[in-house]
């Protein structure tokens, strides 16, 4: 035991020697601020790649975008779709219960309706492709940069932005649209399925109501949305990817970084879009 | 004129600082036409710097790089992409495309930067793959199932895919046992008889430096701390440069990242 005591104080401390809070929040800070400003490079830089395949759309390789479609939107289909249709049941029982107090029982279709298509559909699915593909993105060209696959495209003359980045943000912009219809879609169902068993509103009527009282702005609102949210899980992902530096153990904290980094901004996001409708009064 | 002529690759003045981190302090090389030129240096001395410094993936702080005689400072991008694909590069970790094979790694460069039909570029690229000793199979599998020896020879293949007029070679043996190491250091000496290219070796394995250099630079302090053939530097007293002929059998074969 004391062996062990005396060793354990002989050996080196494993840990880096402690700095004072004072100190840790100021490089944080630095760091924090550092990488934003790294951030808005890229996004200029990335926005220079575009107009230059915009010169020549030769070089923008389609089958790699519909590859990533595949990937990021297509195969995600069923876990949105799950996700949303739970989400749709959540909201309409959550909802049945306080309009049953008031006879008001017809209104879920309104309060599913306009939550999923406005609010909800549009972030759950951001939420689920920032998990799925953002992180993917982040490993995948984490990964290429570790393996000098990176600066291997560079040395043959290729823009990594133009040849990984532009596929994926394009192919993104197009699924996570696409995702939210469809989550809309699966939402509205959940909530259907729930009116007609806790509120007694058949399939029919929800669906005359739907018709009748929903305004196609909502679903414009949401899926535009999606356009930004799907930029953003784009762009973040890439570019935590690309900041991956040294071994295999920044590739997983890059990856970290940019999932938890896209939710936080799409969530940042959807916040403003709030802050802007109601001032424009949408 | 014509000595300037003769130098491949001219740096001169080259400063490099990450943060307050020094690496290169008015470090001058210049590489001649047809030479083959060892870059050793212990670790962190700044060979890999320097390396990426000549392949303009990084720039320095300060200095010029001249390649070819041309000033890559200002230059557009066209004309840095008609320097780019005058050079072969292979990485220290082989940097090959892991979601293609072997085959279409090294027809890649071919595909992006000449107008060859499809077959053609296979057919060239099997040829690259027979000259630098992988079996015909070898290219059709992925580089993730290649041994470190093949990967090697796999990288070389992709670097003189566009028949280089300059070859650089970034730790071409490190992680390869003493056999396969020797076959390598004769593949490049090969591939350099044949083309007549340029080579720029960056590596810290001793009998790579004495097999195959022309000249060797050993970096330290920031600069060159000595130029010439092994056998020159063999009599330089610089402790630095008088480490890399002391026997050191405990660290023989140890290969590190630099």
């Amino acid at each position: 035991m004391t062996e062990a005591l005396r060793a354990s104080a002989l050996a080196p401390p494993l840990h880096a020697p402690s700095r004072n809070m004072l100190e840790r929040t100021g490089r944080r800070a630095a760091t924090a601020a550092q990488q934003g400003l790294a951030f808005v490079a890229f996004v200029g830089q990335t926005a220079v790649a575009g107009a230059q395949l915009l010169r020549r759309p030769r070089a923008m390789h389609w089958r790699v975008v519909l590859r990533e479609i595949e990937l990021g939107g297509f195969d995600a289909l069923p876990i949105v779709g799950v996700t949303a249709f739970l989400l749709g049941v959540v909201v309409a029982y959550q909802g049945a219960d306080q309009l049953r107090h008031y006879g008001a029982n017809i209104f879920v279709v309104e309060l599913v309706g306009y939550a999923m298509l406005r609010e909800f559909a549009p972030l759950i699915t951001a939420i689920i492709i920032a998990g799925r593909s953002g992180s993917a993105y982040a490993a995948q060209i984490g990964t290429m940069v570790v393996g000098e696959e990176i600066d291997a495209l560079r040395t043959l003359g290729i823009d990594p932005l133009q040849r990984l980045v532009w596929p994926k943000l394009l192919a993104l912009v197009i699924a996570l649209p696409l995702l939210t219809v469809f989550a809309d879609i699966a939402g509205v169902f959940g909530g259907m399925v729930m009116a007609r068993s806790q509120l007694g509103i058949g399939f029919t009527e929800f669906i005359d109501r739907f018709g009748n009282v929903m305004q196609g702005s909502a679903l414009l609102i949401g899926v535009g949305k999606a356009l930004v949210f799907a930029v953003i899980i784009a762009l973040v992902g890439c570019f935590q990817g690309l900041r991956t530096a040294g071994g295999a153990d920044s590739v997983g904290r890059q990856t970290t970084a940019a999932v938890v980094q896209s939710i936080f901004l799409v969530i940042v996001a959807d916040a403003l879009f709030s802050v802007a409708f109601s001032a424009l009064k949408l | 004129m014509a000595a300037d002529n003769a130098a491949v690759i001219e740096m001169q003045g080259i400063s490099t600082r990450f943060g307050t981190n020094n690496v290169h302090e008015n470090l001058n090389l210049s590489v001649q036409r047809g030479e083959i030129l060892g870059l050793a240096g212990g670790s962190g001395a700044g060979k890999s710097v320097l390396l990426r410094e000549m392949i303009l993936l990084q720039q320095p702080t300060a200095g010029t790089v001249r390649l070819f005689g041309q000033d890559v400072e200002g230059l557009a991008p066209e004309a840095l992409l008609a320097l780019r694909r005058r050079w072969g590069v292979m990485f220290q970790r082989g940097g090959l495309f892991s979601s293609l094979t072997v085959r279409e790694n090294v027809g890649l460069p071919l595909r992006e930067h000449s107008p060859l039909g499809d077959a053609l570029i296979d057919e060239i690229a099997e040829w690259k793959l027979a000259q630098t000793g992988l079996p015909p199979e070898a290219g059709l599998k992925l580089p993730g199932e290649l041994s470190g020896g093949m990967l090697k020879r796999a990288a070389l293949a992709r670097a003189i895919a566009l028949d280089p007029e300059l070859l650089f070679l970034d730790e071409p043996t490190s992680g390869l046992d003493p056999a396969n190491a020797a076959g390598v250091d004769a593949l490049i000496l090969e591939t350099q008889a044949a083309s007549g290219a340029t080579v720029v070796i960056v590596s810290h394995d001793v009998d790579l430096l004495w097999r195959v250099c022309g000249r060797v630079a050993v970096l330290g302090e920031g600069r060159v701390l000595a130029l010439g053939t092994m056998a020159e530097l063999a009599q330089n007293p610089h402790p630095i440069v008088a480490a890399y002929f002391m026997p050191r059998p405990a660290e023989a074969g140890q290969a590190e990242k630099t």
